[in-house]
């Protein structure tokens, strides 16, 4: 009671030096949140896009770009595979279901993918779940020059059932490389929070013979998307094309491919957290030496507590009680910050890749920076307490002259 | 049972840049009977501020014994002695010494919390009692200074005390506003039972009154150092 007047009043003594602080810290404790929860989510949503596939069999080259071109729609493809060996792999007995997909050309900077209807008939966006095409519109059909439109993609340009295009060629946008031929939007999907939600999809024949589109390569395809019967037959798999083979790449199990790009960029995580924790060591530097430095100006005020009765204890309590205090006004601001941070963090990768990272999920890092960082805050709060405890009170009692 | 008992109460400092120690209380004896008020003089080095911070228990005595009521300071630990401080002693300073960032209620509130425990009604009627009643939430830089000593007054008596401490309590107040608190202090020291120790080397207060202790004659090494 009388300790929270004491921190009460002192930290509005001092509202600057309170708020500064209290922000460094929340800057600290947003930054170790944003950082840890970002790479953990990214990580797990990341490899779940791969989730209703199982391989991916594309050109001889890097799995990592194969997988990252057929599943995320990211990079280029690393060459082509004929229509003969899809045959080959839809037909085999170990599997499922194999869907082509042909890359090559954007509408205004969004990926055209070429593909079958099975993809929307037999296919999983995330295991358990279907592509939905959005009320009012249908899938497109084979033969046709129609394309169904992924929801991000749709609310970004504006397209609607009905509305025409003509896509460009290329995987990035150049407006002098057009196509003649002109598309009409006969659906639009649902969100899926996939990648497949930045995507066009138009018949894979449509790709194949764009205009322009060189015709001895007319009936190959980018990468054939590989669903297994069993997941332990593509041991075979992978030992017929990647090792007897040489022509081919069959990119198995996705999630341990996948792992290989986030262990590339692990370093990228470790300098980050690197930061913020430095951020975090800084924070509680600016607390100690806010306190430290006030505390010259509240010798007086130590030696009329103690006059009045205080304890030595009390004197010191209400110093780490302060730092306490300073720390957990700067938690409150690090979790708002930390919603700032995720918000923005996962727009930008919403619109780079269409993954969808949940802002609003519970991490027990939430909880574990913060009263890390208040631990840290009482601790820089120890060192000025310290200095209050010995503090001598007749001295600092004797009128100033 | 007497409010004060002193007897062979000695304390000495060090002297910086100087080998031993410099004796600044050497005091025989001290009586401050319940209720009873008293004035200390004495010039300036006369130990009368650290004759205080000892009996307050802020210091503690090298030897000898203090006594408030049946309870002995001197055989305290620090902590002991900032209960009892906080408990029974009421002490008034010249440069008031006054929390400037707590309201003048809160200074008041203060002056008992550490005792026995923060009772805002009788802080309130204290502050009405030293004429404060209508300045309650101001902070002690609002005030005059003859208004900050009575909130001092008041901040003394929260915790109802037994012995009120005063050291040179209107040094820094003009002849008016020292009248009128000097006339304060005493009154509300009767009016709460509380025995008064008052030092001040002001001839005018000292008159008013009627047991007058000059401390370079009670205290030896005052005494010696008068020598």
């Amino acid at each position: 009671m009388i300790l929270a007047l004491l921190v009460r009043r002192s930290l509005r003594q001092h509202l600057l030096s309170t708020l500064v602080t209290a922000l460094s810290l929340a800057l600290a404790g947003g930054l170790l949140m944003s950082v840890w929860v970002v790479k953990s989510q990214a990580r797990e949503t990341f490899t779940r896009q791969t989730g209703a596939w199982d391989a991916v069999l594309g050109a001889r080259g890097s799995k990592l770009q194969l997988v990252l071109n057929a599943i995320f729609h990211l990079e280029a493809s690393p060459g082509n595979v004929p229509f003969a060996d899809y045959q080959a792999i839809a037909t085999n007995r170990a599997v499922a279901l194999a869907v082509p997909i042909a890359v090559g050309d954007n509408f205004m900077g969004y990926r055209i993918v070429g593909t079958l209807t099975s993809l929307f008939s037999a296919a999983e966006t995330v295991p358990g779940r279907k592509f939905q095409v959005a009320i009012g519109g249908r899938v497109f059909e084979d033969g046709f020059r129609e394309a169904l439109v992924g929801s991000f993609t749709a609310r970004r340009l504006g397209l609607k059932v009905g509305d025409t295009f003509r896509p460009y060629h290329g995987l990035n946008f150049d407006p002098k490389a057009q196509h003649e031929d002109e598309y009409v939007v006969t659906g639009v999907l649902e969100p899926s929070n996939t990648p497949a939600d930045r995507v066009i999809w138009i018949p894979l024949a449509g790709l194949q013979n764009m205009s322009g589109h060189a015709a001895a390569t007319a009936s190959d395809v980018s990468a054939v998307l590989v669903k297994l019967k069993s997941p332990i037959v593509g041991q075979q798999l992978e030992m017929m094309y990647n090792r007897q083979g040489d022509r081919f790449t069959f990119a198995w199990p996705l999630g341990t491919t996948l792992a290989q790009l986030f262990d590339k960029l692990a370093w990228f995580d470790k300098v980050l957290e690197l930061v913020a924790y430095l951020v975090a060591l800084v924070a509680a530097g600016s607390v100690l030496a806010s306190i430290y430095n006030s505390m010259s100006a509240r010798r007086r005020d130590m030696a009329i507590l103690r006059a009045l009765g205080a304890r030595r204890f009390t004197v010191f309590a209400s110093i780490v009680l302060e730092a306490t205090s300073v720390a957990v006004f700067g938690m409150l601001g690090a979790w708002g910050l930390y919603l700032l941070i995720l918000t923005a963090v996962a727009s930008v990768i919403q619109t780079q890749t269409g993954v969808v990272l949940q802002v609003w999920v519970w991490n027990p890092v939430l909880l574990t920076a913060p009263v890390g960082l208040v631990l840290l805050g009482a601790l820089a709060g120890v060192v000025p307490a310290i200095k209050a405890y010995r503090n001598p009170v007749a001295e600092n009692l004797l009128p100033e002259s | 049972m007497d409010a004060l008992k002193i007897r062979n109460l000695k304390k000495s400092f060090s002297v910086p840049g100087k080998v031993g120690f410099l004796p600044v209380v050497d005091l025989p004896e001290l009586t401050l009977e319940v209720g009873e008020q008293a004035a200390l003089s004495g010039s300036s080095g006369s130990g009368k501020t650290t004759l205080l911070h000892l009996i307050a228990g802020i210091l503690p005595a090298e030897s000898g014994t203090i006594h408030l009521g049946n309870v002995e300071m001197t055989g305290l630990g620090e902590a002991g002695r900032d209960r009892l401080r906080a408990g029974t002693i009421g002490y008034i300073f010249q440069t008031f010494n006054l929390l400037q960032g707590f309201t003048c209620l809160e200074n008041v509130l203060l002056g008992m919390s550490f005792g026995k425990g923060a009772d805002r009604a009788y802080a309130m009627s204290l502050l009405g009692r030293v004429g404060l009643g209508d300045r309650l939430d101001y902070f002690p830089r609002q005030l005059s200074t003859g208004q900050q000593q009575r909130v001092a007054v008041a901040r003394a008596v929260a915790n109802r005390p037994h012995l009120v401490l005063a050291d040179e309590p209107t040094g820094n107040l003009d002849p008016t506003n020292a009248r009128q608190a000097l006339a304060l202090i005493r009154q509300i020291c009767t009016e709460s039972k509380a025995a008064l120790l008052l030092v001040s080397h002001d001839p005018l207060v000292l008159a008013g009154f009627d047991r007058v202790l000059s401390l370079s004659q009670l205290n030896r090494a005052a005494r010696k150092e008068v020598e």
